[in-house]
């Protein structure tokens, strides 16, 4: 981890007592995007529990800049941990409208991919993206930790390639 | 063109004209009450309960929790699977004890069949099954810390001892949190090389660190101040309402399935079910924090008299047509007597399956709890429940 610097494109000028850089709006908006991708504390299933394990001390994901808040209004990222049932679903619209934009979906487990183990239950969503857009897709039942955190180095990816020139008003 | 799919959210309204029984209603209220909703987004809750309180200030007057929003329909699904298939979702029950709820499930059909585990099995099964009852309280210990304010106890007990535990099921069975080890008829594989060893190693390790608990959390002042006499329940009010595990036993009722109706081969060990006296939240934490202690004792004792010989009964086929009849069968889980009843009508699938989960009945209790203490101390008498939501809503 940390900063590549050599990759910055940037225009580094030095003048007297310091120096000035020079990068692009895009590139640096998206640089701070990319370091501090804060997710909600939102569990719903079995996935939560890997979840923790991924914050806890082993994996540590907060060598990513990911630290969990407990309210949406400064969560970026939901990250869906679990079967998402319907009695849960207008609750999890809910959630991620109030989340501020750009917000993002990582769908994590089988439950909320399509539904996993129970694909054919009367009363589960089969996949959240029937509901919520979602940025990035794990696998597993449940997925591992190290698979939560190639979601979000992903999910780093997909914010460097945004754009304020693609940026649609809500 | 409307989709004949009913599953398919998008036709359907996001928020449905949808009115829970415990919504609240402003014709209820006096002149300084006013509703609190708790949940189900709420880092405390241990996953997706709600909680809709009444307030007089700080004072909750009456609690009402709302369940259901993690039911996915497991008794239902049973109908369309075969019994073997039907072990994999024991597993996500209640997803903290896997290898526990496993065990309940194979016993039950296990009675139907009239199969009795070998004897190198069943002490595997134990073995296991104390593993994950640790590796359970090692969450609650993690996590109710984190409800009192206590973040430490977090990474060290979930994100150090019981990531250990994990590594050894990891070796045994490839999975960290749904095994599916336990088979009907027996389990699933025997012991990698060394895995005895590295079980073994773990126990002193565990017991070390069950000192370090004691110092960071157990007897913290603050941590006191915060549960000690807090959400009493007492002993007889414990038992009208059918507490069971842990939370029946912190209030001073000394059962345990594994004592009273030893199930497998539990009446070869030497233990002794921890017991509380107050029945507060403190105790509640205690007793979890004691048995581990006695878990480790019978992992220790299994370990050095576990006999060689088959894993799986003989003969015993992945698809199993147990002859008519119902069975019941009940262990002691991580959270109190797990039972899971079945139907059989000769089939291959099971006619009708039923879950005692322990977490709903043990839940059925916090209206009563709740009432006359104060805001902060719901997050203190909810957590110290230890109620698993994918257990309570099934």
């Amino acid at each position: 981890m940390g900063i590549i610097t050599e990759k910055l494109p940037h225009v580094c000028e030095h003048v007297p007592g310091g120096g000035v850089f020079l990068t692009s709006v895009d590139y640096f908006i998206n640089w701070t995007r990319q370091s501090s991708v804060w997710p909600l504390t939102f569990g719903l299933a079995c996935c939560a529990i890997e979840m923790m394990s991924a914050y806890a001390a082993r994996f540590d994901f907060d060598r990513f800049g990911v630290i969990p808040r407990p309210t949406p209004r400064q969560a970026d990222l939901l990250i869906i941990s679990g079967t998402v049932t319907k009695k849960m679903a207008p609750v999890i619209v809910k959630l991620h409208q109030q989340m501020p934009l750009p917000r993002f979906v990582i769908s994590m487990g089988a439950c909320s991919n399509c539904g996993g183990p129970y694909y054919d239950s009367y009363s589960v969503v089969k996949g959240v993206d029937k509901i919520l857009p979602v940025d990035i897709y794990i696998p597993g039942c449940p997925p591992r930790p190290e698979a939560l955190m190639n979601a979000v180095l992903e999910l780093h990816k997909k914010i460097g390639k945004m754009s304020l020139a693609d940026r649609v008003n809500p | 063109m409307k989709t004949t799919d009913s599953n398919n959210v998008q036709n359907e309204r996001v928020t449905p004209p949808f009115r829970s029984p415990v919504t609240p209603d402003e014709g209820e209220l006096s002149e300084n009450e006013l509703w609190l909703n708790m949940g189900p987004q709420h880092p405390s809750t241990h996953g997706v309960l709600r909680v809709v309180l009444k307030m007089e200030g700080e004072i909750i007057r009456e609690a009402r929790p709302d369940v259901g929003y993690l039911h996915r329909g497991v008794e239902k699904l049973a109908e369309n699977r075969t019994y073997s298939q039907f072990n994999i979702l024991t597993d996500r029950n209640d997803y903290l004890a896997s290898m526990l709820n496993n065990w309940a499930y194979c016993l039950s059909v296990e009675k139907l069949l009239g199969v009795r585990a070998p004897e190198r099995a069943e002490y595997l099964r134990v073995i296991v099954g104390e593993l994950n009852r640790i590796a359970s309280h090692l969450v609650f210990i993690g996590t109710f810390g984190i409800d009192i304010g206590a973040f430490t106890p977090f990474l060290y007990a979930f994100g150090r001892e019981r990531e250990m535990v994990l590594d050894l099921f990891e070796r045994l069975c490839g999975a960290r949190l749904t095994y599916n080890y336990i088979r009907i008829g027996g389990v699933m594989a025997d012991l990698p090389d060394g895995w005895g060893d590295q079980a073994r190693s773990f126990i002193p390790h565990m017991r070390r660190c069950l000192k370090e608990y004691d110092d960071l959390l157990t007897y913290n002042p603050i941590f006191l101040d915060r549960t000690k006499g807090i959400g009493a329940i007492p002993k007889d009010k414990a038992v009208s309402y059918g507490l069971s595990g842990p939370n029946l036993r912190a209030s001073g009722v000394s059962t345990d399935l594994r004592k009273d109706e030893p199930y497998g081969i539990y009446d070869r060990f030497q233990f002794k079910p921890a017991v509380g006296t107050t029945g507060d939240t403190w105790d509640r934490y205690f007793v979890r924090r004691l048995e581990i202690e006695e878990s480790l004792n019978i992992v220790e004792q299994a370990l050095n008299s576990l006999p060689e010989g088959d894993i799986l009964a003989k003969g015993q086929r992945p698809t199993v047509r147990p002859p008519v009849g119902e069975s019941y069968a009940q262990i002691e889980g991580a959270r109190g007597w797990l039972g899971i009843y079945l139907v059989s009508d000769g089939t291959e699938r099971p006619y009708r399956l039923h879950v005692r989960g322990p977490s709903f009945i043990n839940l059925t209790i916090l209206q009563e709890m709740l009432k006359g203490w104060k805001i902060a101390d719901v997050v203190a008498i909810l957590g110290s429940l230890d109620v698993v939501l994918g257990e309570v809503d099934r």
